[in-house]
């Protein structure tokens, strides 16, 4: 426990050191949101429309943006060995990681979404359906990219890879999500929605450590 | 305490080494010895654990280490090509960071005194990303006094040192063994170590001399 939080402290005083790999990715999204009115016409209808989708689809590409970071560095300067070899259970470790990266990316996003609900134009009860969903949804998206990026991390150009492997797997969240927003919109209940996504995020909690504990392994030998 | 059994290394279907046999007790020294190419740095990841032997096994007290990594790795301190420093970090806080990484928890020890030894006074709060390249050897060989621990595997450790740092490594090696501890290290040169702790093995390359 102590080594975990140990990773997590260091993960943090890093990220603080190199500012720019946490602002980068919100620059992106900030720039993609305000991007869709240019281009899509500013009438508040089409925008209420389509923004949740949008705020979804950023939310999802600025994470894969941040993603190769994960373990790249560590692989780079020889960290990750070291994590190896530490005599704890590198499943830990990786979800460590995880946890850090999830508190980089998407916690300010979700800090953030007030701001893009605003410039998207978002109702409350579709901005409170948006906001819960990015809550329940994000964790699985760190969660699975970290898998995705242990297997790829040995690679020389593992980012276009990345982008397969993890992609696809991300559909289930993105599907639930958006679905219970447009309940939200209809002022149908969306718990059902809500319920699933956290089902899917505590199954990936469970596995997804594991698998990419194996997959590190596989890339270090 | 350290036992290799015929053990096998290739890489690309090619043979690096096969049928290697040795072990070390507490107390000794090794160095593994080659031409480039030999396999010296494999041969150290494969007794580290971090990769897989063609064949044969290493054996850690009697068991073998796969079956009982953590119980093993907590016994090791291995430090490779690259040594993990985050150039971000200052000297101070890979050290803290490493420390944080043991099992078994035991005193902070007095990180500034460790890294006036090796040489860093002065330097303790500066990124390391400001540090030369042998300065950032020294952050890493400063891990031996942070982490306490039985076996050293050093993977080219005197790389980048200059020649008060080699000798004064040299004493303290030297010092490990003669507290029961453990050295198994690749390097180019000749170590000036007494007969009775040091031992050299020479991994003869397959591919023949260019």
């Amino acid at each position: 426990m102590r080594a975990v939080l140990n990773v997590i402290k260091r993960e943090l005083l890093i990220a603080m050191r190199r500012k720019s790999d946490i602002l980068n990715p919100l620059w992106f999204l900030l720039i993609v949101i305000t991007l869709f009115p240019l281009a899509l016409g500013p009438e508040p209808e089409l925008l209420a429309r389509v923004a949740p989708g949008v705020l979804w689809v950023a939310a999802l590409l600025s994470s894969l943006l941040s993603l190769e970071r994960l373990f790249r560095d560590d692989y780079l300067d020889g960290s990750l060995e070291q994590l190896l070899l530490s005599g704890h259970p590198l499943a830990a470790l990786s979800l460590a990681k995880i946890v850090a990266h999830w508190l980089l990316t998407a916690l300010p996003l979700l800090l953030l979404s007030p701001l893009f609900a605003v410039l998207l134009g978002l109702s409350m009860p579709i901005f409170k359906a948006t906001f819960l969903t990015l809550l329940i949804g994000t964790p699985v998206l760190s969660l699975i990219g970290g898998v995705g990026v242990a297997l790829t991390v040995g690679l020389r150009r593992g980012g276009v890879l990345l982008s397969l492997l993890v992609l696809p797997l991300f559909i289930p969240v993105l599907i639930f999500a958006t679905s219970a927003i447009e309940a939200a919109s209809f002022g149908l209940p969306y718990a059902g929605h809500l319920a699933i996504m956290g089902a899917i995020a505590m199954l990936t909690l469970c596995f997804a450590p594991f698998a990419t504990a194996s997959a590190l392994r596989v890339s270090m030998s | 305490m350290l036992h290799a059994k015929e053990l096998a290394c290739t890489r690309d279907q090619h043979e690096l080494f096969s049928g290697l046999n040795f072990s070390i007790q507490q107390g000794q020294i090794i160095q593994i010895a080659g031409v480039n190419g030999a396999g010296k740095t494999s041969l150290l990841r494969l007794l580290a654990g971090l990769s897989l032997p063609a064949s044969g096994e290493v054996l850690w007290q009697g068991e073998s280490i796969q079956r009982f990594p953590q119980r093993y790795h907590q016994q090791l301190l291995y430090l490779g090509h690259l040594a993990g420093i985050k150039s971000e970090l200052s000297a101070l806080e890979n050290l803290q960071f490493f420390k944080g990484l043991d099992s078994i928890e035991t005193p902070e020890p007095d990180y500034f005194e460790i890294l006036a030894r090796v040489g860093l006074a002065g330097l303790e709060d500066e990124p390391c990303a400001h540090l030369s390249a042998g300065q950032q050897r020294r952050v890493a060989l400063a891990r031996l006094w942070v982490n306490q621990r039985l076996l050293w595997i050093l993977d080219e450790p005197f790389t980048a040192i200059d020649k008060q740092g080699v000798a004064y490594l040299e004493k303290i090696l030297l010092q490990h063994c003669e507290r029961g501890g453990m050295v198994i290290l690749t390097t180019h040169q000749s170590l000036q170590m007494p007969a009775q702790h040091y031992r050299v093995i020479e991994l003869s390359a397959s591919r023949g001399l260019m």
